[in-house]
């Protein structure tokens, strides 16, 4: 294509002090090894920090012996006594392992939702998935506390299932109200959608525990967060619905990036906006759903780490994500080790530490990231 | 500065000759088509919540010609423009490609086939220039995929074209308007697409980054054999680049040819509500706004 000879058009200048073959050493966006290293490297730490560290503490490279012990045809001395095995893989290696579980999915669908909405502010409990979860747990706990039972009337509805269904059903609710509006909608119309059947809900959740406030304890105790009651019942609900959406929303990362363009741009780039949009939501919304039905309502680590991950490893949405399922993992793993160590033996719910943790935290990375761009 | 003479080139060294049209020319109504048609807009209709925007709208571009519609604020130009780019679907009558109904394309063929700068594109917060141009081979990488080492030099080979290869790191925020419009191009350009719709290009620029991405964009159209439909305000500059110009008004064809013929006092005077004077220039005919009313002194 080009023709010989001379360059058949006027020269412009070089940016000063760029070699016009400067460019070539550029990288596309993506996911950068040393990224990926410091993220494994965070959930590791984390890992055994959480499980060594508690009200009885035990030597960290113990348990790392200990954790090595359990990979298959592994056999180890870890110099620990029986009672001490049995806290690493029965106690806290479930809860550990339940903390990088509902740590990654939501710092992954806040990540997600972030890119879908074009808004930064977007988090999982946009949609309405709080408010869900919130009203049929109260419902559940209620009905509960009324009839004295240890399950509803006949049927065996249990918290967690009750909080899926409520925070799928709220997400679902919100798709319908905002896909009222036509094939023109914008995103902001479902943003809007989720913010009114939150309040809806909101509503409903409180006119329940005023006529029932012997139940507000519980209820509150819940909407707080925790990773109390894990075993590995609890890992085994979640993890089909963690790899599952993990997967789907890895796959189409780079779509995100894409819809990052606005939706004419993606259109005549070949992208159906609507349907990745939709798509990506979906599995976004499913995760946080499966997060919340067993670990109750945990806030800001769906903002957060998306957040902090995109000031430091770069804004594409290819890096953003995989980074923040292994740094939201470690985040809420540490948060956790804090949330029972700081008022030991009593425990402080983990939803108050993310805030606490995280609100400072935030802050901090801002400011600092600010003045290395500058 | 010259792209490597290997098969690089965004176009994939597209002659202008019209026969190599990215369907093949394949067309099952080709027949009434002659060679040569890179976009044919038959009785094009286009409603808007309601609205009639356009009513009856032909117009046809041969291959590697430049076109460039004019018409008066909300005449429907931009309208014009989404719809041939498939973003807007035709109410009534069609749009086709190369002979190839636009209906008919499939969105990521459709993409191959033709490539919008839009009037303001969005600049994500972030985004690196070299990653902004490489969104633009999305129409080749595979759906679950990702760019391939040829996506990357086609994107390095549009950058050494347009000059930005110093710029490839810098986040797009941090660019001049100028060079911020050449990276637009350099993404349109990835796409590798034969027709280019450029939606008031040169809006945002002052005279001369103007003329300099005006003729950047003839070059390219020279070198690639790309066929060009635009929409621009400033009718000189129009004038001097355009092979043809369509004036459409109120979401109608009003007068369709050579600049000389296009903008004359009476059509201007009539569809703009404007008082010019156009005078002879070097390549085409100048219009210069006159003041109905002398200034009071």
């Amino acid at each position: 294509m080009s023709r010989a000879g001379a360059p058949a058009r006027p020269e412009t200048p070089v940016v000063p002090g760029r070699g016009a073959r400067g460019g070539r050493t550029a990288r596309p966006a993506g996911l950068r090894r040393r990224w990926l290293v410091a993220g494994f490297a965070a959930v590791l730490v984390a890992a055994v920090a959480g499980i060594a560290f508690g009200p009885v503490s035990l030597p960290p490279g113990s348990v790392a012996v200990e954790l090595l012990n359990l990979v298959p045809g592994v056999h180890l001395h870890s110099g620990l006594n029986e009672r001490e095995i049995a806290i690493v893989t029965e106690l806290r290696l479930p809860r550990m392992v339940l903390g990088l579980l509902v740590g990654g999915m939501l710092a992954l669908a806040g990540g997600c939702y972030q890119g879908v909405f074009r808004n930064p502010l977007a988090d999982p409990h946009l949609l309405g998935v709080a408010a869900g979860a919130g009203l049929a747990v109260t419902a559940v706990i209620v009905v509960r506390g009324v009839t004295g039972a240890d399950v509803t009337v006949g049927l065996p509805v249990t918290v967690p299932l009750a909080a899926f269904v409520g925070a799928l059903g709220a997400v679902l609710l919100t798709y319908l109200l905002g896909a009222a509006g036509g094939r023109d909608r914008s995103p902001a119309t479902l943003i809007l959608a989720g913010v009114a059947v939150s309040a809806f809900l909101a509503a409903g959740q409180t006119y329940l525990l005023q006529r029932n406030a012997e139940s507000i304890q519980e209820v509150y105790s819940w909407m707080l967060g925790r990773l109390a009651t894990a075993g590995w019942h609890d890992v085994l609900v979640v993890l089909p619905y963690a790899v599952f959406t993990t997967a789907v929303v890895l796959m189409h990362r780079r779509e995100l990036d894409v819809l990052a363009l606005g939706d004419d741009e993606a259109t005549s780039l070949g992208l159906h906006p609507q349907r990745s949009r939709l798509l990506l939501a979906a599995a976004a919304s499913l995760a946080t759903a499966a997060a919340v039905s067993v670990s109750g309502l945990i806030g800001f680590v769906g903002v957060i780490v998306p957040h902090v991950v995109r000031m430091l490893a770069g804004a594409s949405y290819r890096a953003i994500l995989p980074l923040s399922v292994l740094f939201g993992g470690a985040f809420l793993t540490l948060t956790d080790l804090a949330a029972r160590t700081v008022a030991a033996p009593a425990e402080i719910p983990i939803g108050v530490v993310t805030a606490l943790l995280g609100g400072p935290f935030f802050a901090i990375v801002l400011r600092t990231t600010r003045r290395v761009a500058e | 500065m010259t792209a490597p003479t290997g098969s690089t080139a965004p176009t994939g060294s597209t002659a202008p000759t019209g026969s190599s049209a990215p369907t093949g020319s394949s067309a099952p109504t080709g027949s009434t088509v002659p060679a040569g048609v890179a976009v044919e807009v038959a009785d094009l209709g286009v409603t808007l919540g309601g609205a009639r925007i356009l009513t009856g709208v032909s117009l046809s571009v041969r291959t590697g010609e430049w076109v460039t519609v004019i018409g008066p604020n909300g005449a429907g130009k931009s309208t014009l423009l989404r719809a041939v780019g498939g973003l807007l679907p035709a109410s009534t009558g069609s749009v086709s490609l190369f002979g190839t109904p636009i209906a008919r394309l499939r969105r990521r063929d459709r993409a191959r086939t033709v490539a919008t700068v839009p009037q303001s594109p969005v600049v994500p917060a972030g985004m690196a220039v070299l990653d902004y141009v490489l969104l633009g081979r999305t129409p080749y990488v595979p759906p679950l995929g990702r760019e391939s080492a040829a996506d990357l030099a086609v994107a390095y080979d549009v950058l050494d074209r347009l000059d930005l290869t110093g710029f490839a790191a810098r986040p797009l925020a941090t660019l001049s308007g100028g060079e911020r419009q050449r990276v637009f191009l350099a993404r349109a350009l990835a796409q590798g697409a034969p027709l280019l719709l450029l939606d008031e290009p040169t809006s945002a620029l002052d005279i001369g980054h103007q003329q300099e991405v005006l003729e950047l964009v003839d070059q390219l159209r020279a070198d690639h054999g790309l066929t060009v439909l635009a929409t621009m305000h400033d009718l000189s500059v129009a004038g001097e680049y355009a092979d043809r110009m369509v004036l459409v008004a109120a979401g109608a064809v009003v007068a369709d040819g050579p600049p000389r013929a296009v903008l004359t006092d009476d059509l201007l005077g009539t569809h703009y509500r404007a008082r010019v004077r156009v005078i002879e220039g070097e390549h085409g005919p100048l219009v210069v706004p006159v003041r109905t009313r002398r200034p009071a002194s």
